[in-house]
């Protein structure tokens, strides 16, 4: 008989899961999955172009219904699980159903991070998580005409971005100085930033959002900040981060942190539920990019099928960014230390910035705007290491000029570690970064 | 079609004929002139970039005294003062005219006749003084008079040509090619050449001997080829005893030169001596030709002799196919030396020294104040203005700055004088910077007049252009100082015909064959006959205007009567003399200098095309590879050169085409185009006692690596401020930009903003590694660069060229990418916009995939290239590309 095996949440790392599962253990598993939203599953990742009308909810939809179908397995949409009952091994639904299972994997994602500040709770104050929140904001763009962002993050740009598309007067508010600065340096930061106020976005930088006013009908219509200064805003979208969702994981009290606690096999303490995504915490982190998740769904599905030995180790990371067209890549200690030397290279006038920091002949990071070719190679020399002194003065022009035999050896895997050592990802963000 | 106009090319002796056809002040097609008996046709590169080099870049448009704008009379009047109160109270030999065998013959003669006549001084000398004055004094004390006995065609009637002291392939190229081309079409006897040159150059490499001798031991070789000849019985005895005196006192002096000492002294194989003179034994049709190498010496005049006396023992001159000919330098060094330019001539060939040239002068020129004694040579004149004997001083269409041995000590002169008076065509010139007075005289295009090359030949310069405004021949100007002196009817020449009329006429004046230069047949020319004048060798003894003229004589001393007062050749006693300053362990190595083949002189003109300065693009200093060992010098490394006059910077260039000890440097290079790097600045100021002339092919030196905290080149459309920490300093002009190669031994400010000072409204890109010390930017105005500079602490600079062809095109967006790299990036290797970020892939990549793999999904696309295998962001474009690349199959 097919073990039976229940997934809560019907999203991008759950759902690939299911794919590997497929794939490895076909017909082995009866298979259900219960999500909150009233769909398939959607790319999360496109929601920004779906906004903006550069696609549509149909074009982004990874597995429609049908498919749901044609593999049997079970969709509850629009029916989150309210409770899981580890010892009946059986979860309940807010409708009602209750489902057994031999195996529960948690793939419940992460919830956007609201500041508390008064109005919070206003009409026309919302996070950008899902194709909700899409419609929401193009409902908003129709009827009204001042949006403010909160949060100069990729997440923030994209819905200004989208929102300025749909026609809005977008004023994008952040707490610093400097766009993405965990992604960009200064430089790289300003150049996005003109790039952006070309296109018509307004920035409220280094402002602290105090109070969201509402008018005679509720919905908010002003923003003020810590300095008195206040905006209109008929719609406010805070993009200011995310935490992983995590409350039917305590209430059933497992191990929780910041996220529900894995082991290398994508295991909770209970040996019977496993977790991906974001809401899982792997040796103390959280992740919120889809190439990790992506790893963790492979790894995972092995284990569930029990097939695999093979270990997650985690994922290194680099941010290789598009943001409405932009190209952006940053990777390592893209800051550098006192000690560090940088490699610069500047076109402004053509949105073209490059930098590398270099740590006895060895690059430790990078920043790359608008001319993102070379950042596989720069991301693969940091991973390695790898002495660059005698590509040093070509590096920054990329791997045209430069001999391709010293790539060649500049970025071979030393063969004993090669079994430990994760072949690097190259990650975009989802939707869900902050 | 228009006719081209015909005019002579203005660079070196060879007088090639040029055809003009012109569009527009400043466009003209330039093309050789296939009647012109020097060149049927043929120019050299030089020649042929003449187009290049007539803009007005640079141009002196305006009279100027002490930095400020005057008008011609003021101009005038303030000279003619200046003259006649130094005059006045110091004395005629208070003035000197330093003037150039770039002046026309019709300029050059009003000089003369200014100096020497009427202000009453022989201080008038010239820049051919430099050049080929050593062959004016071998010559006269051969034949009792300076002629050349040869035409070009003895080149190809020879079966040999020794060439000494010669890089013809180079200096002068279309005499070269003729004789090339006369080797290629020998079928029967061989015409050989012999290089005798201390370096290998582009002329010895195809000739079939080079005899690298020692410098200086030229007298030996040919001391030892007038023994080894007597020893072989090749003397021609009948010859020797009806036309000439002092064989045997000559030969005397000669007997101990065996090959085995020949061989010896002159550091060459003895095998070689032997080949050489048994070639020279054996060849009764062999030219001597010979050039700077012999005629820059200290014992330069010896040299010249102990060639002529070869061919005098052996009859082999005033026949075809053989004579030793001396090649000049310059487009008019020998019009110069037939009016007298230099200091110890008077004019048309007659004598300063003899009371009755003087008398027939002086009474030509009803002259009386007419001077009676020689002036100062070159070398001595500045020293004498150094010393301040000299207070006014006028130069015309030379750099001596620049051209002088131990030429700092000009610099020096020059401050000396009350004052200095330059008149060129160039305002930008070393010299032109400490003058005085400074004047715009006319240039090649607006000069009209005629020139002679080095086979006698006259030949017309024509304009093909109006002088700028202000701007006037070098006649008119002196004529107008002369009449401003007073001397109204003695200079009251209209036009250049009436100048050359008058010059043929003096040559004609009480000669009945007594001396060589003899224009009688000119006494009479006519606007309209000087107009349309041809090309013509002297003697012109008729008038060449009839139908019936026939030239005297296809060549000199046909009749082997020579010009001394018996009518006899001169042997002379040749005791062979090193140069006069030696080696030490101060300065162990010997520095030679010459010509290099695509510039001119001082680069006035040359430096202006761009393709002319794409050959050799800095000063360079050729090494042998051992010396360059003992002195730790690699190739390309900038080096100091020192001698007790002075120093250069140049960069090392290390061949086995010197003679190890032995260094070269080019003369070009000046303050005008490069810091340091003028070479005569280091050069012994040491002359030849007989004609004056300087010994620019041996100094001694010391060479060194110069230590330089950063290297730098800047190329660009702008007026660029070289840093003053800039040691080395070389100024380039390329196509549509110019380009500076710099270097410094202290820190620079190593911000190339601050260098270019860009316009605000241009595109800036910048590199900048400042750990390894570079820096790089490139400026970029409507998508043309305009600008661009690399500089570097250590390690090396990209190849220029790539970078120079990249100005006045509009910049490719690969280009614009690639620039600061310095070189072309292969654009197979541009991946084209990245279409999938997650793993790096470009749109150029994808579409090949496509088209090579016949990919109809993203699927197959992921599958050969991962894109659009992570986020599937890029999935809708892949299907983009897929369809578009279909559309186009399709098309």
């Amino acid at each position: 008989m097919a073990k039976r095996l229940v997934m809560i949440g019907n999203g991008m790392a759950g759902m690939r899961t299911i794919d590997e599962l497929l794939a490895i253990a076909p017909g082995e598993f009866e298979i259900t999955v219960f999500g909150r939203e009233p769909y398939g599953n959607y790319n999360r990742i496109m929601l920004s172009p779906v906004l903006a009308e550069e696609a549509t909810f149909d074009s982004i939809m990874i597995h429609t219904p049908e498919w749901y179908a044609e593999y049997e397995v079970t969709l509850f949409s629009g029916d989150p699980i309210v409770s899981i009952d580890r010892d009946q091994k059986q979860v309940v639904s807010q409708q009602g159903r209750r489902v057994d299972y031999d195996v529960l994997l948690l793939a419940t994602g992460s919830n956007p991070f609201i500041i508390p500040v008064p109005g919070h709770d206003l009409d026309g104050v919302i996070a950008y998580r899902d194709i909700h929140d899409v419609q929401a904001m193009q409902a908003a763009a129709r009827q009204y005409q001042h949006a403010v962002v909160i949060g100069g993050g990729l997440l923030g740009l994209e819905a200004a971005y989208g929102l300025h598309k749909q026609g809005m007067h977008v004023t994008v508010v952040h707490l610093l100085d400097s766009l993405m600065e965990r992604q960009l340096d200064k430089t790289a930061a300003t150049l996005l930033q003109q790039t952006l106020e070309a296109q018509g976005i307004h920035f409220a930088m280094e402002h602290a959002t105090k109070a969201l006013h509402a008018n005679d009908q509720g919905r908010v219509h002003r923003i003020e900040f810590a300095d008195g200064k206040i905006l209109d805003a008929d719609l406010v979208v805070m993009a200011v981060g995310i935490k992983p969702n995590i409350d039917l994981a305590q209430h059933c009290a497992l191990a929780c942190e910041r996220g529900v606690m894995v082991d290398d096999h994508l295991r909770t303490q209970d040996p019977h539920i496993f977790a991906v995504g974001e809401c899982a915490q792997h040796r103390g982190v959280a992740y919120g990019l889809v190439a990790p998740l992506y790893d963790q769904a492979k790894i995972c599905a092995e284990h569930i099928a029990q097939t695999g030995q093979t270990c997650y180790e985690g994922t290194v990371l680099s941010t290789k960014l598009k943001v409405t067209g932009i190209d952006l890549f940053s990777a390592g200690d893209f800051t550098g230390q006192e000690s560090s030397e940088l490699i610069v290279y500047e076109d402004l006038p053509k949105g073209v910035y490059k930098k590398l920091v270099i740590e006895d002949n060895v690059l430790i990071g990078c920043v790359l705007y608008g001319d993102v070719a070379d950042g596989n190679l720069y991301f693969t020399l940091i991973d390695r290491q790898a002495c660059i002194a005698d590509i040093r003065h070509d590096l920054i022009f990329g791997e045209a000029y430069i001999d391709p035999k010293l790539i060649q050896q500049l970025t071979m895997v030393n063969p004993i570690h090669a079994d430990v050592k994760p072949e690097p990802v190259y990650a975009q963000p989802k939707v869900a970064v902050g | 079609m228009k006719h081209p106009i015909k005019t002579t090319c203005p660079y070196c002796g060879v007088g090639c004929g040029v055809d003009l056809t012109v569009h527009s002040e400043t466009s003209v097609d330039v093309q050789g002139d296939k009647t012109h008996p020097a060149n049927f046709g043929r120019l050299c590169v030089k020649g042929s970039a003449l187009g290049d080099t007539i803009g007005f870049e640079d141009r002196l448009l305006y009279p100027q005294i002490d930095g400020q704008r005057v008008n011609w009379s003021q101009a005038i009047q303030t000279i003619a003062e200046r003259f006649k109160q130094s005059i006045a109270q110091y004395g005629p030999d208070s003035v000197a005219l330093y003037v150039s065998g770039q002046l026309l013959t019709e300029d050059y003669y009003v000089a003369n006749k200014l100096a020497k006549g009427f202000l009453g001084t022989g201080n008038i000398d010239t820049n051919s003084r430099l050049c080929m004055s050593s062959a004016v004094a071998g010559y006269k004390r051969a034949f009792g008079s300076d002629t050349v006995p040869n035409n070009y065609e003895d080149l190809e009637q020879a079966d040999l040509i020794v060439l000494v002291g010669s890089n013809t392939a180079w200096c002068h190229p279309v005499v070269y090619q003729r004789m090339i081309a006369a080797q290629q079409a020998r079928t029967d006897q061989p015409l050989k050449l012999v290089v005798v040159d201390p370096r290998a150059t582009r002329t010895s490499d195809t000739a079939q001997l080079h005899l690298a001798i020692k410098p200086g031991t030229d007298t030996v070789l040919f001391n030892g080829l007038l023994a080894y000849l007597v020893k072989h019985n090749k003397v021609d005895q009948a010859f020797v005893d009806q036309h000439t005196d002092g064989f045997e006192p000559a030969l005397q002096a000669a007997a101990d030169y065996t090959v085995g000492v020949v061989a010896m002294q002159c550091d060459v194989d003895q095998a070689q001596v032997e080949q050489f003179y048994d070639w020279v034994a054996t060849t009764e049709k062999t030219v001597t030709f010979f050039s700077m190498g012999v005629n820059q010496s200290s014992s330069g005049t010896d040299k010249v002799n102990s060639i002529i006396n070869v061919h005098l023992a052996t009859g082999r001159i005033g026949r075809p196919g053989m004579g030793p000919f001396s090649m000049t330098g310059q487009p008019n060094a020998m019009g110069g030396r037939e009016v007298g330019g230099l200091s110890n001539q008077l004019a048309a060939h007659m004598d300063i020294q003899k009371a009755e040239h003087r008398d027939c002068v002086s009474r030509f020129w009803q002259a009386p104040e007419l001077t009676q004694t020689a002036g100062l040579m070159a070398v001595d004149l500045f020293e004498a203005a150094a010393a301040g004997k000299i207070k006014v001083l006028w130069i015309m269409a030379t750099n001596p700055m620049v051209s002088l041995p131990n030429a700092d000590l000009v610099k020096k002169a020059m401050q000396q004088c009350d004052t200095v008076i330059v008149s060129d065509c160039i305002e930008t010139t070393n010299t032109a910077q400490y003058a005085d007075i400074l004047l715009p005289a006319a240039g090649w295009g607006e000069k009209d007049g005629t020139v002679t090359n080095s086979e006698r030949r006259i030949s017309r310069q024509r304009p093909f252009r109006a002088m700028p405004a202000e701007v006037k021949a070098d006649w008119w100007i002196m004529t107008q100082v002369a009449q401003a002196l007073g001397w109204r009817d003695q200079f009251g020449y209209q036009q250049p015909v009436d100048i050359f009329r008058e010059h043929a006429r003096l040559s004609a004046f009480e000669n009945q064959g007594q001396r060589d230069f003899d224009l009688t047949g000119f006494s009479h020319i006519t606007h309209e006959q000087y107009e349309h004048l041809q090309p013509i060798q002297w003697p012109v003894k008729t008038d060449p205007f009839k139908p019936d003229y026939k030239a005297e004589s296809e060549r000199m001393f046909i009749d082997q009567r020579f010009f001394t007062d018996n009518g006899r050749a001169q042997f002379q006693v040749i005791q062979p003399r090193l140069p006069v300053n030696n080696t030490d362990a101060s300065c162990p190595l010997v520095l030679n200098t010459g010509r290099l083949r695509d510039q001119w002189h001082t680069m006035t003109r040359t430096g202006l095309s761009a393709k002319l300065n794409g050959h050799i693009r800095e000063p360079f200093l050729a090494v042998h590879p051992d010396d360059a060992a003992t002195y730790q010098i690699k190739n390309l490394d900038l080096v100091w050169l020192t001698s007790r006059w002075g120093k250069a910077l140049a960069r090392a260039q290390i061949t086995r085409d010197q003679r190890r000890g032995e260094v070269f440097m080019p003369m070009h290079w000046n303050d005008q185009f490069a810091r340091h790097a003028r070479v005569d600045a280091v050069v012994n100021p040491v002359v030849d006692p007989v004609s004056g002339e300087p010994e620019f092919k041996h100094t001694p030196v010391m060479v060194e690596k110069a230590a330089m905290a950063w290297q730098a080149f800047v190329i660009t459309q702008s007026t660029f401020n070289v840093p003053d920490e800039a040691v080395y300093a070389v100024r380039r002009k390329a196509h549509d930009c110019t380009v500076w190669e710099l270097a410094g031994s202290t820190p620079v400010n190593q911000d190339l903003q601050h260098w270019l000072a860009p316009d605000a409204a241009c595109d800036t890109i910048h590199y900048q590694d400042q750990a390894a010390g570079h820096a790089r930017l490139a400026v970029i105005d409507q998508q043309r660069l305009t600008s661009v500079a690399f500089i570097t602490q250590k390690g090396s600079l990209p190849d220029r060229a790539w970078l120079t062809q990249l100005f006045g095109q509009t910049l490719s967006p690969i280009e614009r990418r690639s620039l600061l790299a310095g070189r072309p990036m292969d654009p197979a290797m541009d991946v084209g916009p990245i279409v999938c970020s997650c793993f790096g892939v470009g749109q150029n990549t994808i579409n090949q995939a496509i088209v090579e793999g016949q990919l109809t999904t993203p699927a197959c696309i992921g599958k050969k290239l991962k894109a659009g295998t992570n986020c599937g962001s890029c999935i809708p474009e892949l299907k983009n590309l897929i369809t578009q690349s279909a559309i186009s199959q399709a098309s």
